[in-house]
C-alpha cells in the first residue's frame, strides 16, 4: 500500500465513527407500514409488473405467512414487528433520465459522499454502476457500452419491463420463495435490484458494480440480485452496501441468484458495511439476506468474496449448488463484529456433479463485545463420485469479552469424497501490540497490520479497488478495540 | 546518552525497581546481571514503556529528553530497541511486510521520504548479511513457528535494520546453543559503533566472553548493589550471586 493510503487510512482510524451516517433529504415516494396484500398488490401496480409478477410476490406472501423466523443460528434478536416497517420507498424523480446530468443533485451529493462517482471518471476506472438506492435503481452506467456484447446489465424493474422472459425463466428458481422465512418475504415484496445476463461466449470486459444504500426512515430494503452466466462466459461482480446512522433497526433482506452454465465463470464479491449501531448496541441493520448460485453446467466455477463489517445482525451464508461435473466453487469471507455486532455467517456447498471441488476459507474477527460464528455445511450426495472439499475456518479475537463459534456441518454419502476441515482460534495479544510498539509502529497501525494478515487470503481475491476499501474497512471498525 | 535516577516500578501495587541509578555513555557496553527475580527483566521493560508497569518515582533521560513521557513507539524512533527475552509471534503478517513499516515509521519521524521498495529490499539483503540470517527465516511470517534460536536471530537482524541509538537486549543468550550464541554476539559486536550504546542483560558469563563489556552491574532486589569492570562478570561465575547477598548483608 502507498504511503498516502496509509496516511489517509491512519487518520480515519483516529476519526474513529461511522462515517457513511449521513442522511440525504430526498423527496422519496413511500408507502404506509405494514404488510398486506394490499400492499403487494401497491407495489406491484407502483412498478407497473406484469401479471406473472404480482402471482409471484402473492404465492410468497401466502406462503411467509405460514412460515416463522428461523431460531436456529447463535443470534439475539428482538422481536420484529413486521407491520412497522415500510416496504416500498423510491427517490423521486420527474421524467426518464437522458443523461448523467439529469440525476437528481442531492442524489449525486449523496454518492459523492459516499466516494462513488457516478460519472466519468468512472469510464477511465472501468465500472459500471447500478445504484439503488432504497427500493429503486436510480442509474445504470454503461449500459450501452455493454450492451454492444449483448451483455444485459439494468436494475431488475426494468428488466422485468424489457426481458420479462428471461425474469420469468430464472426467477427463484436457485432460491424458491418457500427456500426460508426471509427469502420468502423477500419475493413477496422485494422493490428493485439488479439483473445480469452475460450471452455464451462473452467476458465481460469490465466489472460490474451495484452499490446499495437504504436512505429514508422505518423503511426495509428488499432487493433481489440475479445473474444469469450463458455458456463459456464469464463475469465479475462487485456488491457495496451502506446506511445512515439511525437509533431504530432497520431491516435487510436480500436475495442473490446466480446461474452459471457450462465453462462460464462468475466472481461475487461484497464489501458489507451496512451501519452496525452505535457503540451501546442502539439502531443498526438487520441484515438477512439468502445468496445461492447453481453451477449447472459442466466445468463452471463461481467463487463468493465477502468482507463484511457492517450491520447490528448479519444472518447469511452465501451457497453453491455444484451440479455440473467438474464445477468449483470457492467461498472467502473475512467477518468482522465490533461492539454488540452479532454475525452469523459461512456457506453451503451441496456437492451432486462427479469430481466437484469447493474450497471454503473463513476469517472471524471478533471485538468489543460481539458474538461472530460461522456455519457451514459441506454435502456430498451419494451419486456424486470424486468430490474434494477443503474447508479453513479460524477465529481471530480481541479482547475477552467477544466470542467466535464454528459450527461445521458436513453431510458425505458417498465413500469416494475427500472432505477436510481446519479450524483455528487465536488472539491479538497485549504483547504482539507492545512488540510492534517496540518497533515504532503505533497501535491503531498494529492491529491493521495483524488484521490485514490474518484477512490477506481473502482480501487478496478481491477485486483492486474492492481490496483497498476493505483494508480501510477493517482497520476503521476495530478501531478502539484494543488498549 | 542515558541516566537513570532513582527509578522505582512496581506491577499490581507490588514494587520490583526499588532506586535504580545508572549512567550510560555513547559507545559503551553495559552488562546488568544478576539472580532470578531481581528485576533485570522489568529495567528493559519500564525503559521500553511497557505499560504494565508503573513508574512511581525516578526520572529517566535518553538523548537529552524525558523518557516516562514518550509513548513506546515514540521510544522507539528516538532509538531504543528492546531486543525480547521471549519475541513475540504475529501470524500472517510477513516480516518484510513488518520491517518496512517499522523502518518507514522511523524515517517519518525524523522527517524522512519513505524508502523505496527497491531501496528497502535492498537494505534488507545488506543486513540479512551482516547478521547472517537467512531468507527462509525472513520471507516467512514474523517469528511464527521459529525455533527459540531463530527468533533470537530475528531479533538482531531486526536490530540490525533499525540501527538504535540504545539497544537493551534482554536475556538474549537464553535458549541458544554455542553456534547460535556465536551469530548472535558477532552481530550485536558488528553493528556497534563509536554512538550507539548496548545493554546486555544476562544470567551467565558465558555471553560476555563473545560480547565484552564495558561495565558491569549487579542488580539484586531492585537495586544495583556492585559495578565494576569486565572482571566482576568472572567473579560472579565463580562465586556465585550469593556472594554478593553475604556481602549486602555485612
Amino acid at each position: 500500500m502507498a504511503k498516502e493510503e496509509q496516511d489517509k487510512i491512519l487518520n480515519e482510524v483516529t476519526q474513529s465513527d461511522y462515517k457513511y451516517g449521513f442522511s440525504s433529504n430526498i423527496e422519496t415516494d413511500s408507502i404506509a407500514k405494514g404488510l398486506s396484500e394490499d400492499v403487494i398488490r401497491l407495489i406491484s401496480s407502483k412498478k407497473n409488473e406484469p401479471e406473472f409478477m404480482l402471482e409471484f410476490r402473492l404465492k410468497a406472501y401466502r406462503h411467509w405467512l405460514t412460515m416463522k423466523m428461523p431460531e436456529w443460528a447463535h443470534l439475539e434478536i428482538p422481536p420484529i414487528d413486521y407491520q412497522d416497517i415500510i416496504y416500498y420507498a423510491a427517490p423521486k424523480q420527474k421524467a426518464k433520465l437522458e443523461s448523467m446530468d439529469d440525476v437528481d443533485p442531492e442524489i449525486r451529493a449523496t454518492f459523492d459522499k459516499l466516494g462513488i462517482p457516478l460519472d466519468e471518471q468512472k469510464i477511465l476506472s472501468n465500472v459500471a454502476v447500478d445504484v439503488v438506492m432504497d427500493s429503486s435503481s436510480v442509474k445504470t452506467t454503461f449500459k450501452e457500452a455493454l450492451a454492444e456484447k449483448g451483455i444485459i446489465f439494468c436494475s431488475f424493474s426494468e428488466a422485468v419491463q424489457d426481458h420479462p422472459d428471461l425474469i420469468q425463466e430464472y426467477m427463484g428458481t436457485v432460491v424458491p420463495y418457500r427456500d426460508n422465512f426471509f427469502a420468502a418475504l423477500n419475493s413477496a415484496v422485494f422493490s428493485d435490484g439488479s439483473f445480469v445476463y452475460i450471452p455464451k461466449g462473452v467476458r465481460c470486459p469490465m466489472e460490474l458494480s451495484t452499490y446499495f444504500r437504504i436512505n429514508a426512515e422505518n423503511t426495509g430494503q428488499f432487493e433481489r440480485t440475479l445473474i444469469v452466466c450463458e455458456d463459456d462466459s464469464f463475469v465479475s461482480y462487485l456488491e457495496g452496501c451502506t446506511a445512515p446512522m439511525r437509533d431504530e433497526n432497520q431491516l435487510h433482506a436480500a436475495i442473490v441468484e446466480i446461474i452459471v452454465k457450462e465453462n462460464a465463470e462468475v466472481k461475487y464479491s461484497t464489501v458489507q458495511n451496512w451501519y452496525p449501531g452505535n457503540k451501546e448496541g442502539l439502531g443498526g441493520i438487520y441484515n438477512f439476506v439468502t445468496k445461492r448460485g447453481i453451477c449447472e453446467g459442466a466445468n463452471s466455477k463461481l467463487m463468493w468474496a465477502q468482507v463484511e463489517t457492517g450491520s447490528a445482525v448479519t444472518w447469511k451464508y452465501p451457497s453453491t449448488i455444484l451440479k455440473g461435473d467438474g464445477s468449483s466453487s470457492e467461498f472467502y469471507s473475512v467477518a468482522v463484529t465490533n461492539n454488540h455486532q452479532q454475525a452469523d455467517t459461512g456457506t453451503k456447498m451441496i456437492h451432486i456433479g462427479n469430481n466437484t471441488k469447493s474450497t471454503i476459507i473463513s476469517k472471524g474477527i471478533s471485538a468489543g463485545k460481539s458474538n461472530n460464528s460461522y456455519r457451514g455445511l459441506v454435502k456430498v450426495v451419494k451419486s456424486c463420485e470424486g468430490a474434494r472439499n477443503f474447508s479453513q475456518c479460524d477465529s481471530l479475537l480481541l479482547g475477552d469479552k467477544c466470542g467466535a463459534h464454528t459450527y461445521p456441518y458436513l453431510e458425505v454419502y458417498n465413500k469416494s469424497a475427500k472432505v477436510e476441515h481446519e479450524a483455528t482460534t487465536s488472539k491479538i495479544g497485549e504483547d504482539q501490540i507492545f512488540y510492534c510498539n517496540q518497533r515504532g509502529i503505533s497501535t491503531e497501525d498494529a492491529i491493521g497490520l495483524i488484521v490485514n494478515g490474518y484477512a490477506k487470503e481473502v482480501i487478496n481475491k478481491m477485486p483492486m479497488e474492492f481490496a483497498v476499501e476493505a483494508q480501510k474497512l477493517l482497520a476503521i471498525s476495530l478501531e478502539g478495540s484494543v488498549g | 546518552m542515558l541516566s537513570i535516577k532513582n527509578l522505582h516500578a512496581s506491577i499490581n501495587g507490588k514494587e520490583i525497581l526499588k532506586g535504580i541509578n545508572l549512567e550510560i555513555k555513547p559507545g559503551e557496553v553495559h552488562a546488568i546481571m544478576g539472580p532470578n527475580g531481581a528485576g533485570k527483566s522489568t529495567l528493559a521493560s519500564v525503559l521500553a514503556g511497557r505499560e504494565l508497569f508503573d513508574v512511581t518515582e525516578g526520572e529517566v533521560v535518553f538523548g537529552g529528553k524525558d523518557l516516562l513521557d514518550l509513548s513506546p513507539e515514540d521510544r522507539a524512533k528516538e532509538g531504543i530497541f528492546l531486543g525480547f527475552q521471549y519475541p513475540i509471534e504475529i501470524p500472517g503478517v510477513s516480516t518484510v511486510n513488518f520491517m518496512k513499516t517499522a523502518v518507514n515509521e522511523h524515517r517519518k519521524y525524523k522527517g524522512l521520504e519513505p524508502l523505496k521498495a527497491a531501496d528497502f529490499l535492498k537494505l534488507m539483503r545488506d543486513k540479512k548479511a551482516l547478521v547472517e540470517i537467512d531468507s527462509k527465516l525472513t520471507n516467512r511470517s514474523v517469528n511464527e513457528g521459529f525455533s527459540g534460536g531463530e527468533k533470537k536471530k530475528n531479533e538482531i537482524f531486526q536490530m540490525a535494520m533499525l540501527e538504535p541509538k540504545l539497544a537493551v537486549l534482554d536475556e538474549t543468550d537464553s535458549g541458544l546453543d554455542i553456534d547460535a550464541l556465536r551469530i548472535v554476539a558477532n552481530g550485536v559486536n558488528k553493528l556497534k559503533t563509536a554512538e550507539n550504546s548496548t545493554i546486555v542483560i544476562t544470567h551467565y558469563q558465558r555471553l560476555l566472553d563473545y560480547i565484552v563489556p564495558d561495565v558491569v552491574h549487579v542488580l539484586f532486589d531492585g537495586r544495583i548493589v556492585k559495578t565494576a569492570g569486565k572482571e566482576l562478570a568472572l567473579e560472579l561465575e565463580e562465586k556465585g550471586y550469593d556472594w554478593i547477598k553475604e556481602e549486602l548483608v555485612k
